[in-house]
C-alpha cells in the first residue's frame, strides 16, 4: 500500500520511516518498543484479508462510505466559472474524515491487545471520531485537548464525554493541539502496556505517518473514481487544507501518479504569512524535529517552537506531516497561505450558495479554491477535500459573523 | 584515553560507592542564578551535573521540570547561555563532569558540529538526548567522537535484550537506565523495574550503569546505590528551587542541602 513509484528509485517511506529527508523516528528509548509494535502489527494487517474486510465493512456500514461527491454550480460561479466538485468526507459519521484512521487503528488495537486508547485533538474532530470508535468496540478512552480548544470546540467536548471518554483539557505551552500532543506522549509512555496512542495525523513518529495516510487513501481513491465518471477526465487541482495534513495526504494520494494533476495545501495563515500570527508551517517554517519525526517546524534559531495561530482550531500546528515536507521539496505539490478572514468568507460563501457549511478547516480548501478557479478559469474542474462540516464552529462562526446579535449580519 | 565521565565514575567506584549526578536547567531561574545553582550541586556533593536546555516542547518531562524550562524560557534563555553555564562550571568546578542534556531539535537546528564543537570548547564532558534513539544518531555521535564527547544514552524498562546491546555498544560514559516508565518528576517509590533493568543492561556492557527517573531522597539513593553505578536526581532539585521562590541564598541552600544528603545517601550502601 506504500508503494510509491512517480519519482525514479524512490519509495516512500523506506524502511526507517523517511520521505526523502523527512520522517523517520525521533523519540524516547521507552516509546521504541510500543511503535515498533504498531508498526509490525500493521505491516501484518494490511496484507491480512480479514483485517482489511472488517475495515471494509465498517466504513460502509458504519460510516456510510463511499462518500458522495458534489458538483457545486452556484459557488462555482464565484471561483471564476471554474467546475468545482468537493468530496463529501463531511457526510461521514461523526461528521468528518477523521474517522477512516480512527476505524483503522481501532482495529489494531485490538489485534495488540490492548484496552485503552488516548487522543491528541484540536478541534475535536478526531477527538470525537475516538471517543466514537472507543464506544464501539470497548475500550477506554481518554483525550487531551488544549485549554484554548476547549473553550472554542465546546460541542465536540460535550460530545466526547456524552460518548463516554475523558477529556483532559491541557493548559500548558499555548494550550492547544501541540500541547495536546505532548501530554499525549507523557500519558503513552507511562501507560504504553495498556495504551495504544491513536495519533490522528499523517505526522509522528514511523509508521504513523504512512499508516495514518494508508487508511486514509479511500477519500483519493474514490474521488478518483467518481471525478472521472462524473466528468470523463482527471481533475485540474485537488484542493484540501493542511494542519498536520491527514486529509490532505488521504486525498492527494491516488493522484499523485498523475502528473498533470496538481496537488494544492492549503494552510493557515491566520492572520497573515508575514504576521506572527499564522500557522503556515509549509509557507514560513523550517526543517527540524517536532512530535517524532523530521518534518517543516515553525521554530526560532535556537529550535525552540514557535506558538502558531489559527482561527480553526484543527489547523493551528506548528508542524506538519513529513510527507507534505517531501511533496513540497520535490515540487510534486504546492502549499499556499490561507488566512483567517479569507476561510471565514469562503465558510459563509458555501453556506449560503450551496446549503453546506464546512467546517473551518475546510474552508480553507475553499478559499484556496475560489483563488485557483479564478487563476484557471471556466475549463478547469478542482476537487476539494470538503473534510469537516461546520456544526462545531457556530460558536466561532457567531462571534465572527456577528450572529448572535439582535440583527445578524 | 579516558573520558573526564569515566575518570569520575571510576574515582567513585574506586571509594566503593555510587556516584551522584544531578540535574538542573540552564537559565532557571535565570541565567547568573542557573550557573550558580549548578554550582551548589557540586558544592554538595554532586559528581557529575547534567545542564538542562529549557525547551518548549519537553514530552519527557513532568509538571516541576516544565514549569522550570517555562521560567528558563520566559526570562530568555538561549543555547549560548547554556554553553556559559557549562563554560562557567566547569571552569570553578575542574573535579566534576559537566553534561548537557537536551531534546534534539535544538542541536539539529543549532548545528551538530558546531554544538559539538562549542559543548567542548566550554568544557563539557558530552551529552544525554532522550529522544535521539541510537538509530538516528550517527551523525552526532561522529561528531561527538572527534572533541572528545561522550553520549549518554537511555534505557527503559521497555527495552528488549537485544535492543539492549544495540543501544550500549553505541553509548559511551555511562547508561542511563529509567527506573519507570513515564516522565520526570519524584515519585515515592523507585520500583523493582530499576533493578531488573540495570541487571539486564549490565549483561551487555562494561560501561557504568546510572539510574534516574523518580529518585528523589537519600533513602531511595541508598536503595539504588545497592545495585546500580550511580543515582541521578533532577526534579527534586528543581523543586528546591521553586519552593525557595524569590530568594536566591535559600534555594542555593536548599540545593546544596539535597545533594549532601543525597551524597550521604550514595555512600550509605
Amino acid at each position: 500500500m506504500s508503494e510509491n513509484d512517480y519519482l525514479p528509485g524512490a519509495q516512500v517511506p523506506d524502511a526507517r520511516g523517511y520521505f526523502g529527508a523527512y520522517g523517520g523516528r525521533f523519540i524516547p528509548e521507552a516509546l521504541i518498543a510500543a511503535v515498533e509494535q504498531v508498526a509490525d502489527e500493521y505491516e501484518k494487517a494490511k496484507n491480512d484479508p480479514a483485517f482489511l474486510a472488517e475495515l471494509d465493512l465498517l466504513l460502509k456500514d458504519y460510516t456510510g462510505r463511499p462518500s458522495p461527491l458534489t458538483d457545486v454550480d452556484r459557488f462555482s460561479a464565484e471561483a471564476g466559472g471554474a467546475r468545482v466538485l468537493l468530496k463529501r468526507e463531511d457526510l461521514n459519521h461523526t461528521g468528518s474524515h477523521k474517522i477512516n484512521n480512527v476505524l483503522g487503528q481501532a482495529l489494531l488495537t485490538r489485534r495488540m491487545g490492548k484496552t485503552r486508547i488516548i487522543a491528541e485533538t484540536g478541534a475535536g474532530q478526531h477527538g470525537v471520531a475516538t471517543a466514537t470508535a472507543c464506544a464501539l468496540f470497548g475500550f477506554e478512552c481518554t483525550i487531551y485537548m488544549g485549554e484554548v480548544d476547549t473553550e472554542r470546540q465546546a460541542l465536540n467536548v460535550a460530545r466526547m464525554r456524552m460518548l463516554g471518554a475523558e477529556v483532559i483539557a491541557v493548559k500548558s505551552g499555548s494550550r492547544t493541539l501541540k500541547d495536546a500532543i505532548n501530554e499525549a506522549f507523557r500519558d503513552w509512555v507511562a501507560n504504553v502496556d495498556s495504551t495504544h496512542y491513536l495519533f490522528g495525523t499523517v505526522a509522528g513518529p514511523h509508521p504513523f505517518p504512512a499508516m495514518v495516510r494508508d487508511f486514509h487513501r479511500v477519500i483519493g481513491i474514490e474521488a478518483r473514481a467518481q471525478v472521472l465518471e462524473r466528468t470523463g477526465r482527471l481533475p485540474d487541482a485537488v484542493v484540501a487544507c493542511v494542519g498536520g495534513g491527514s486529509n490532505a495526504m488521504g486525498i492527494f494520494h491516488e493522484f499523485i501518479p498523475d502528473a498533470g494533476v496538481r496537488l494544492i495545501g492549503c494552510e493557515a495563515a491566520g492572520e497573515g504569512a508575514e504576521t506572527p500570527r499564522h500557522a503556515a508551517t509549509l509557507t514560513k517554517g523550517d526543517p527540524g524535529v517536532l512530535h517524532g519525526a523530521r518534518t517543516y517546524v515553525l521554530q526560532d534559531e535556537d529550535g525552540q517552537t514557535i506558538e502558531s495561530h489559527s482561527i480553526s482550531a484543527g489547523l493551528d500546528y506548528p508542524g506538519v506531516g513529513p510527507e507534505h515536507a517531501w511533496l513540497k521539496d520535490t515540487g510534486r505539490a504546492e502549499y499556499r497561505p490561507v488566512t483567517d478572514d479569507d476561510a471565514m468568507q469562503a465558510l459563509r460563501l458555501l453556506s449560503r450558495t450551496e446549503g453546506i457549511i464546512p467546517a473551518i478547516e475546510s474552508a480553507h480548501a475553499l478559499a484556496g479554491a475560489l483563488v485557483l478557479g479564478r487563476e484557471l478559469g471556466p475549463q478547469a474542474t478542482i476537487l476539494v477535500s470538503l473534510s469537516g462540516r461546520g456544526d462545531k464552529d457556530m460558536h466561532t462562526a457567531a462571534q465572527y459573523f456577528g450572529l448572535y446579535d439582535s440583527e445578524g449580519k | 584515553m579516558n573520558s573526564k565521565l569515566s575518570e569520575v565514575l571510576a574515582a567513585a567506584k574506586a571509594e566503593n560507592r555510587a556516584a551522584l549526578i544531578g540535574y538542573l536547567p540552564a537559565g532557571f531561574p535565570s541565567v547568573e542564578g542557573g550557573i550558580r545553582a549548578v554550582r551548589a550541586l557540586i558544592e554538595g556533593g554532586c559528581d557529575i551535573v547534567e545542564v538542562g536546555l529549557p525547551h518548549s516542547d519537553p514530552v519527557l518531562d513532568g509538571p516541576t521540570i516544565q514549569t522550570a524550562d517555562d521560567i528558563a524560557l520566559r526570562g530568555g534563555v538561549r543555547i549560548k547561555d547554556v554553553l556559559r553555564t557549562v563554560q562557567e562550571v566547569a571552569g570553578s568546578a575542574p573535579e566534576a563532569a559537566v553534561l548537557v542534556m537536551t531534546y534534539w531539535n535544538p542541536v539539529d537546528r543549532y548545528g551538530v558540529a558546531r554544538f559539538a564543537a562549542d559543548l567542548a570548547a566550554a568544557g563539557g564532558a558530552g551529552v544525554i538526548l532522550p529522544d535521539l534513539p541510537v538509530e538516528e544518531s550517527e551523525e552526532w555521535r561522529k561528531a561527538a567522537g572527534e572533541h572528545g564527547l561522550d553520549t549518554v544514552f537511555v534505557v527503559a524498562p521497555s527495552s528488549k535484550d537485544k535492543r539492549l546491546a544495540e543501544v550500549t555498544s553505541a553509548g559511551s560514559g555511562f547508561v542511563y537506565a529509567a527506573a519507570v516508565m513515564g516522565v520526570t518528576g519524584s515519585r515515592a517509590q523507585v520500583g523493582t523495574m530499576a533493578h531488573d533493568l540495570v541487571d539486564r543492561t549490565r549483561a551487555t556492557t562494561d560501561l557504568p550503569v546510572c539510574v534516574g527517573l523518580g529518585v528523589s531522597t537519600a533513602a531511595q539513593a541508598t536503595e539504588v546505590a545497592g545495585f546500580a553505578d550511580g543515582v541521578i536526581v533532577g526534579s527534586a532539585f528543581v523543586q528546591r528551587i521553586l519552593d525557595a521562590g524569590e530568594d536566591e541564598e535559600a534555594a542555593l541552600a536548599a540545593v546544596r542541602s539535597l545533594a549532601a544528603e543525597l551524597a550521604e545517601g550514595v555512600r550509605r550502601r
